[in-house]
């Protein structure tokens, strides 16, 4: 090549046709795509709690779409029906996630709708679950010797509660687990878009 | 869309790559010994071993391991090649030595989030520490600060080279270089307060983002003026790759983070062009930059078909950039984008076996180079693991395989594979092969280079087998729905501390590239031919 105005434009064109295949065919073919019917907005709490969700980094473990079943048993898990367009009409950063080093949270305040139980699980996961490699989360809860009123107490079992005090929720760690009881999209799916649907037939 | 349209297209597509094919062949585009491939030598050097991070004995050791004898290069282009390092040795160096900072960072967060994966309850009190946070500053530090510091560092100290002339406006290079990392270090604190954008690979602000964007495009401007002032008439092959990912890189990098644009599901599938395209259409053309310009360098021999290599940028370039969407199989995405994506990756094999017959030929009956020279063996190795990987990648985005390694480390395994694998061991060969000419010095303890070749090998081997098997039982696991999930997570336990130990070795390594990049750096050491290694010829004629 001699010509290096020919060789950037040559560049720029292939990656022209590559955002127009990959961003600018996704963003024009779902742009009208409706909420999916039962879907509703996030709470002023439930955003900030997803807000948090996205400061701890839950994503990286933590995928928020099942799949079909003819491609993995999710539904079998109970992790819900698989995903459609519309459920994700209000997320903003999106949070599909590309892990399940921890399992799939598409619908884990139908799974598991107990505000103590998710917050018992956040201090400390290994209390509920044994063998989980889940992070403790001890520093978005305070240890108090005595808890004042309006205060939120972490019920937890006797052998994990700190011993001559008791443990109280942040506002930060109230928040999220109010987001994560948000998550529950077991109300069914319209049939999407021909094209539009999950990639497995 | 829908799929006979799609099938439709890609068979025109493949009927006119034949035909491009049939038209090349009789062009002679195929035949070996191009002149292209020969730009990279001055008249007669064709045959000289150049070897600066070895020890005489060795570069003499080396010369003999090849079985032509060398001519006389001509004085003058030398003397030209010495005026192009000078010009370029300031930059380069500010950038490589910030590059070897964020590698240590990015190694000590690394092995801190692997250890964590295995024992969750250590160091829980701070935030900053916590598993989500330490990971997404291990992957912002290589992806922002180690990668394109060390593969920029690189290019600015190649281009002045290949084109035969001076870098002209060095000194904005090192403000860019200056203002880029300061925007890396307020995003990694930002990441480490938990104040991100919430995308991988997209973490940083994008408030901060813009002195990525000006610190980017001046580290680029020199970049552009050099080439407006070449003295060759042909454009080497390194040099396509280079000047083609400093303009694609800025293009993702404002596309990614156009405010208030992106949403839902359309998100996910930018996020997944970008994050995919980062590695290709950046690290990967600055990278085989590289191989491209060492390989022949060190043997003195040019590339066995440099038509071959042609061929494989605009493959790269028309396939890769599509490939992204795999990240989504089976996800709430249109179907056809993702066939698309499916269809790309294995195309992808097209350039990867045209890159790695190449860099086979090149080196056959060659490979004893290997034993004399490190710059070769971490080049070699880094071309190795290009093609493993990028034939991994290729194979990972069908349906079938997908279905078992998605959501699983099977795809943490395979991005190492190639950013530490092929990215960084191929810039580690570089930074060996340029540092000497940078600071006119040799690198004051040559063992030091072969313990850190061994410590990353040896550590990144354990790190991908046990990661990959991870992976692999994991995603067996998760797909027998008569097994709780706990069953998932408890199979990757033994490999996971496999990793970690995998991971140790390789920090370990980086620790003594550090403290010898430092050595250099600061002059210490045995001085055995002081900047004698300016002058090559001298010495193995």
């Amino acid at each position: 090549m001699e010509n290096h105005v020919k060789l950037i434009s040559g560049a720029m064109t292939t990656l022209a046709i590559a955002t127009a295949s990959l961003v600018v065919l996704p963003y024009l073919q779902l742009r009208h795509e409706p909420p999916t019917t039962g879907l509703k907005p996030y709470t002023e709490v439930q955003l900030r709690g997803r807000q948090e969700y996205i400061r701890q980094g839950c994503v990286y473990c933590h995928s928020q779409q099942p799949r079909d079943p003819s491609q993995a048993p999710d539904d079998q898990r109970g992790w819900g029906r698989p995903s459609v367009a519309g459920d994700y009409y209000y997320d903003r950063p999106h949070l599909l996630g590309t892990m399940r080093t921890g399992p799939d949270l598409f619908n884990i305040g139908a799974r598991q709708p107990s505000a103590d139980w998710q917050l018992g699980h956040l201090y400390q996961p290994r209390a509920y679950t044994p063998g989980s490699i889940m992070p403790a989360y001890p520093f978005l809860f305070e240890v108090k010797s005595e808890a004042a009123p309006g205060d939120k107490v972490v019920a937890l079992p006797p052998q994990f509660a700190p011993a001559g005090g008791v443990v109280v929720a942040t506002q930060a760690a109230q928040d999220l687990v109010a987001y994560l009881l948000s998550l529950d999209r077991t109300f069914p799916a319209l049939a999407p878009l021909a094209d539009a649907g999950p990639a497995s037939k | 869309m829908d799929i006979p349209l799609l099938l439709l297209s890609s068979f025109i597509i493949a009927v006119t790559g034949l035909f491009f094919f049939i038209w090349s062949l009789r062009k002679g585009l195929l035949d070996p010994d191009a002149a292209g491939a020969k730009v990279i030598f001055s008249p007669g050097e064709i045959g000289r071993v150049e070897e600066p991070a070895a020890r005489a004995a060795t570069q003499r050791e080396l010369q003999r391991a090849m079985v032509f004898s060398p001519g006389e290069p001509d004085a003058g282009e030398l003397q030209a090649r010495l005026a192009a390092d000078a010009s370029s040795a300031r930059p380069a160096f500010v950038l490589l030595g910030f590059a070897v900072f964020w590698l240590l960072v990015a190694s000590l967060a690394g092995l801190t989030s692997s250890i964590k994966l295995h024992e969750p309850d250590w160091l829980t009190q701070y935030a900053w520490l916590s598993f989500g946070r330490i990971r997404t500053i291990h992957l912002n530090a290589v992806a922002y600060g180690w990668a394109p510091m060390a593969a920029l560092g690189v290019a600015l100290w190649m281009l002045p080279r290949l084109l035969k002339t001076t870098l002209e406006g060095a000194r904005f290079a090192v403000w860019g270089a200056i203002l880029w990392n300061i925007g890396l270090a307020i995003g990694i604190g930002c990441i480490a307060m938990g104040i991100n954008d919430g995308m991988e690979w997209l973490e940083i602000p994008g408030q901060v983002g813009v002195l990525f964007a000006v610190g980017g495009a001046m580290i680029g401007l020199p970049l552009v003026f050099t080439l407006r002032r070449r003295k060759v008439e042909h454009l080497y092959v390194s040099v396509w790759y280079m000047g083609a990912a400093l303009f694609w890189f800025p293009v993702l990098y404002i596309v990614a983070k156009l405010p208030n644009l992106h949403f839902g599901v359309e998100q996910a599938t930018m996020n997944w062009w970008f994050g995919h395209n980062v590695l290709g259409l950046f690290y990967t053309p600055l990278s085989l930059a590289a191989v491209y310009y060492f390989l022949p360098k060190v043997i003195g021999r040019p590339i066995q078909s440099y038509n071959l290599s042609l061929i494989g940028f605009w493959c790269l370039a028309f396939f890769y950039g599509q490939v992204g969407g795999h990240h989504l199989v089976g996800g709430p995405v249109p179907e056809w984008m993702v066939t698309l994506s499916i269809v790309q990756s294995m195309m992808m094999i097209v350039p990867v076996v045209a890159f790695s017959l190449n860099q086979h030929l090149t080196m056959r009956g060659h490979f004893a180079a290997l034993r004399h020279s490190p710059t070769l063996r971490f080049i070699v190795l880094g071309g190795m693991m290009y093609t493993l990987s990028s034939i991994q990648g290729s194979f990972e985005a069908l349906r079938s395989v997908n279905t078992i390694t998605h959501f699983t480390h099977f795809t943490v395994a395979h991005a190492h594979l190639g950013l530490y694998g092929f990215v960084t061991l191929v810039m580690f060969g570089a930074i060996y092969f340029a540092m000497p000419r940078i600071l006119s010095r040799e690198w004051p303890y040559p063992t030091l280079i072969a313990v850190h070749f061994w410590l990353v090998a040896i550590g990144f081997a354990i790190y991908f087998v046990s990661l990959t098997t991870a992976g692999v039982l994991q995603g067996f696991a998760m797909l027998d729905a008569s097994k709780p999930f706990m069953e998932s997570v408890r199979v990757t336990l033994p490999w996971l501390e496999g990793r970690s130990i995998g991971g140790a070795l390789m920090t370990l390594g980086h620790l003594a590239f550090a403290a010898h990049f430092l050595l250099m750096a600061l002059a210490r050491g045995p001085k055995r031919s002081g900047a004698a290694i300016l002058r090559p010829l001298a010495r193995t004629a």
